[in-house]
């Protein structure tokens, strides 16, 4: 089974985000693979390693993907395709004609990717390539069986499961929990290095700039505003309840 | 590739280097990077929730664990692929070491596996002995130990009183005997053992717990490293196959000694480790802990000490790695013939000695300066054993006494040194004359306006010093010399703050040079406060060293040159050292 991971390049969790002239400061930053990317990666391994095939990293980013993608490989992905953008601005929307148009050129299986990625966290790109490529999108997975021409995946449903079975070829996004990605080991990440990875630009792709071009414009980046300290209120049960509501009314504005 | 010259040991003492010469951290590639994260990863979702079981003694945990290590190479870094190992550089398996430490006890349990445990085997193993154990000792099916160490002898190795007879069918050697402080022994399946055949042939076997005669004593109660199995290894009429005599007959000592040296040098890198995780946990705790309303970080003399921690752990990770760059490129020359491999190898280690010992004394008192420290950021709570701190306090102890105390490695620096010199491996006694010489026409320093300047200035006169005062003591006292342990140890305390101040100078200028000023602030700012307080150390010793060898009007003389040679104008490292420590605290972590 060939298969195709989508995958995504982000900050390591444990990292602080600070801005420096209204962008997020990437100095001395630590990249990881995208955590919900990261299970797709595990889970195309294992299904490779139960019925053979070929496992496909396609990233979209800056040069330095390259160290996830080769994370990615030393776990066992076999080959990689980057196509290489490092400032010019996209949305979900560009990503999406992007990685569709180079995943046409793939001869594919099933497609598996993170529910989303750690950063933006908007979760869409799934959707837009299950749209643009013309099969079924499964979401939040759980747990996933491929075998032959057949899927049949356990769907996380807001705390509910919902098995879905579908023919192949499909999309499905990984949820936490669909399974336990390994260590790299050591030699799989001396056999990394001379695993196959392809670049390409965006001018390399038979896109229009009308698709390349993002639907969404970023106004501004902030931080969320600081915490301030916590009031209790004194006095009677019955005044504290209706300065509470009051409070809640005209300073929190949240009733 | 390039053909690179090998830099001889100890010759940093009078060599003037350039940072492109020496190895830095700044120098791993993407592989090394990838293989620390990889043994981080493990450390930290793997090993750190169990610490507490095998601190309570359940072994069965750090086996298990052993060989989930082994499933992903993490025990076959230093074994060739031929034998089922991974075949890495130095630097690798050096990176491994540095992240296993940072998981407490563990390190101990894979240390003594996968170095003093197998490398003998690696080393001076024959083609049926390396093909028979190594692929077992590479996935952890097998775990390894080694037994040198005996109730009465401790640094006097070669005391050993373990004997090894051959039995009469010439098949066996009947080993008989008692090895102390055996770490792993709890649950080893293969020992390395030094016994002296015919009770005088020091040598070195490969002993199967399996074997009759092999048995093991009861767990010792440690003050530290609770985590880790040490017990007695007792031999009585131990039945040991003659192929299982590991090198030749006789010249144990020669593994023994270059296992010694790799020990002291693994042992630097795993203080790095340590002292990385514990700048962690004390700066996270800093910012948490309020007092007076403020977090603690917020504190000048608990910046200091942040600082201090960091400014200690950056100049021994600049040493360890450069110590480690230096073997790395001495035994990547030796490939191929396997006849005398193992001797090159021991001949390519043995060249770092000294550098060895340096690594073995700074890192171990490195870190029990930042364990210490980090324990008084704790205050009472650093007390207390639910904080990691309180275990990192205990653990870190021992690392002073065991791969040869620090009184034996002293001694050792300026002893190898001197032989070097003596045997002309080394123009150690040309330099000497040239300084008689130079002292006379001594120029104050001239800082020029480039980066380090001062400090580039003020390590050459400490190396002047120093030379100074080694080449005064072999004059005074000649043959005597080995029996003036003091001054032979200021000698070598001196030597340690020369190697220190270097490593640190040259690793500083070698990033500087390749990411620019603004990327190497951090470690100029950490470089000037060491160099600083490092000079000022070898200066006293050097007053205290001459006092103690001379008086009347040869001391005043000699104590007129320690003076110019000692002069500098010193900066502000208080405002450093806030910066420093803001960076810190900053991130959280070793930076």
């Amino acid at each position: 089974m060939n298969i195709l991971v989508l995958m995504k390049q982000t900050f390591d969790t444990e990292e602080k985000i600070t801005l420096t002239d209204g962008k997020v400061n990437e100095d001395g930053i630590e990249f990881i693979i995208n955590p919900y990317d990261e299970y797709a990666v595990e889970e195309a391994i294992k299904i490779k390693e139960n019925d053979g095939g070929e496992v496909t990293i396609v990233s979209l980013g800056p040069s330095r993907t390259e160290s996830a993608i080769r994370t990615a490989m030393a776990m066992g992905a076999d080959k990689a395709i980057l196509v290489e953008n490092e400032d010019i601005p996209l949305d979900e929307f560009s990503a999406a004609n992007i990685l569709s148009s180079v995943i046409k050129e793939q001869e594919y299986d099933l497609i598996l990717c993170g529910h989303m990625a750690v950063d933006d966290g908007s979760s869409q790109v799934p959707q837009r390539i299950g749209e643009l490529l013309g099969i079924p999108y499964i979401g939040t997975a759980v747990k996933v069986e491929a075998s032959g021409t057949q899927v049949v995946v356990e769907r996380d449903v807001e705390g509910d499961t919902e098995i879905v079975e579908a023919v192949l070829p499909v999309i499905i996004a990984a949820q936490q929990g669909l399974n336990e990605p390994r260590y790299p080991s050591l030699p799989g990440i001396m056999k990394a290095k001379k695993k196959p990875l392809e670049r390409l630009e965006i001018e390399d792709l038979n896109l229009s700039d009308d698709e390349v071009q993002p639907r969404t414009e970023e106004i501004s980046i902030y931080l969320p505003p600081k915490k301030e300290a916590g009031r209790i209120l004194k006095g009677e049960l019955a005044d504290q309840s209706k300065e509470l509501i009051e409070l809640l009314r005209n300073e929190a504005k949240v009733i | 590739m390039e053909e690179k010259k090998l830099i001889k040991g100890g010759s940093f003492l009078i060599d003037e280097l350039q940072p492109e010469d020496i190895y830095t951290p700044e120098d791993f590639n993407e592989e090394h990077l990838m293989i620390a994260k990889t043994t981080w990863d493990f450390v930290a979702g793997e090993v750190l929730p169990k610490v507490e079981e095998m601190e309570h003694k359940n072994f069965d945990v750090a086996v298990k664990l052993l060989k989930e290590a082994g499933e992903l190479g993490l025990l076959g870094a230093d074994i060739p692929e031929e034998y089922g190992g991974v075949g890495l550089d130095k630097i690798s398996s050096s990176l491994i070491t540095e992240n296993i430490a940072k998981a407490g006890s563990f390190a101990l349990s894979h240390g003594a596996h996968v170095g003093i445990g197998t490398l003998p085997i690696v080393y001076f193993g024959n083609e049926d002995q390396k093909k028979k154990y190594l692929p077992l000792l590479a996935t952890g099916e097998k775990i390894a130990a080694y037994a040198l160490t005996e109730p009465v002898s401790g640094s006097d190795a070669l005391g050993a009183k373990t004997t090894a007879v051959l039995s009469e069918d010439g098949q066996y050697y009947l080993l008989n005997g008692a090895k102390q402080f055996i770490t792993n022994a709890g649950f080893a399946d293969v020992f390395v053992v030094y016994a002296k055949v015919d009770g005088e042939k020091f040598t070195a076997f490969i002993v199967e717990r399996e074997y009759p005669g092999v048995s093991v004593g009861p767990e010792e109660k440690k003050m530290g490293i609770r985590g880790s199995s040490t017990r007695p290894l007792i031999l009585e009429d131990a039945k040991v196959p003659v192929d299982n005599v590991l090198g030749e007959i006789g010249k144990g000592h020669v593994i023994a000694f270059n296992i010694l040296n790799i020990g002291r040098y693994k042992l630097g890198i795993g203080t790095v480790g340590s002292s990385k995780r514990i700048i962690e946990l004390a700066t996270k705790y800093a910012k948490e802990r309020k007092q007076f309303k403020l977090p603690i970080a917020s504190f000048p003399l608990i910046q200091e000490k942040i600082a201090d921690m960091a400014v200690s752990t950056f100049v021994n990770e600049s040493m360890i790695y450069r110590t480690g760059g230096l073997i790395e490129d001495s035994l990547s020359v030796i490939e191929g013939n396997k006849e005398n491999q193992g001797r090159e190898i021991a001949k390519g280690i043995a060249e770092y000695a000294i550098e060895a010992s340096i690594n073995k004394v700074y890192g171990s008192e490195s870190l029990d300066f930042v364990v210490d420290e980090g324990v008084q950021i704790h205050g009472g709570y650093g007390f207390i054993e639910e904080y990691e701190v309180e275990r990192l306090y205990r653990d870190s102890r021992i690392n002073r006494i065991f791969e040869g105390t620090n009184e034996i490695n002293r001694l050792l620096i300026p002893g190898t040194l001197l032989k070097k010199a003596l045997k002309g491996e080394i123009a150690l006694l040309a330099a000497a004359d040239r300084l008689q010489k130079e002292l006379m026409s001594l120029m104050p320093l001239m800082p020029e306006d480039t980066p380090l300047s001062q400090e580039k200035g003020m390590l050459d006169m400490a190396k002047k010093l120093t030379l100074m005062i080694a080449g005064l003591a072999v004059q005074k006292y000649q043959q005597k010399l080995e029996q003036e342990q003091e001054i032979l140890r200021n000698v070598s305390d001196m030597i340690i703050e020369l190697y220190a101040m270097e490593s640190a100078i040259l690793r500083t200028l070698k990033t500087l040079n390749k990411l620019g000023v603004d990327k190497a602030e951090h470690k100029l700012d950490m470089t000037q406060i060491y160099v600083q307080e490092a000079f000022d150390r070898v200066s006293l010793i050097g007053k205290n060293t001459l006092a103690a060898m001379e008086e009347g009007d040869v001391l005043r003389t000699q104590l007129s040159i320690h003076k110019k040679l000692s002069r500098y104008t010193p900066i502000n490292t208080n405002a450093l050292k806030r910066k420093v420590a803001a960076r810190v605290i900053e991130a959280e972590k070793y930076l």
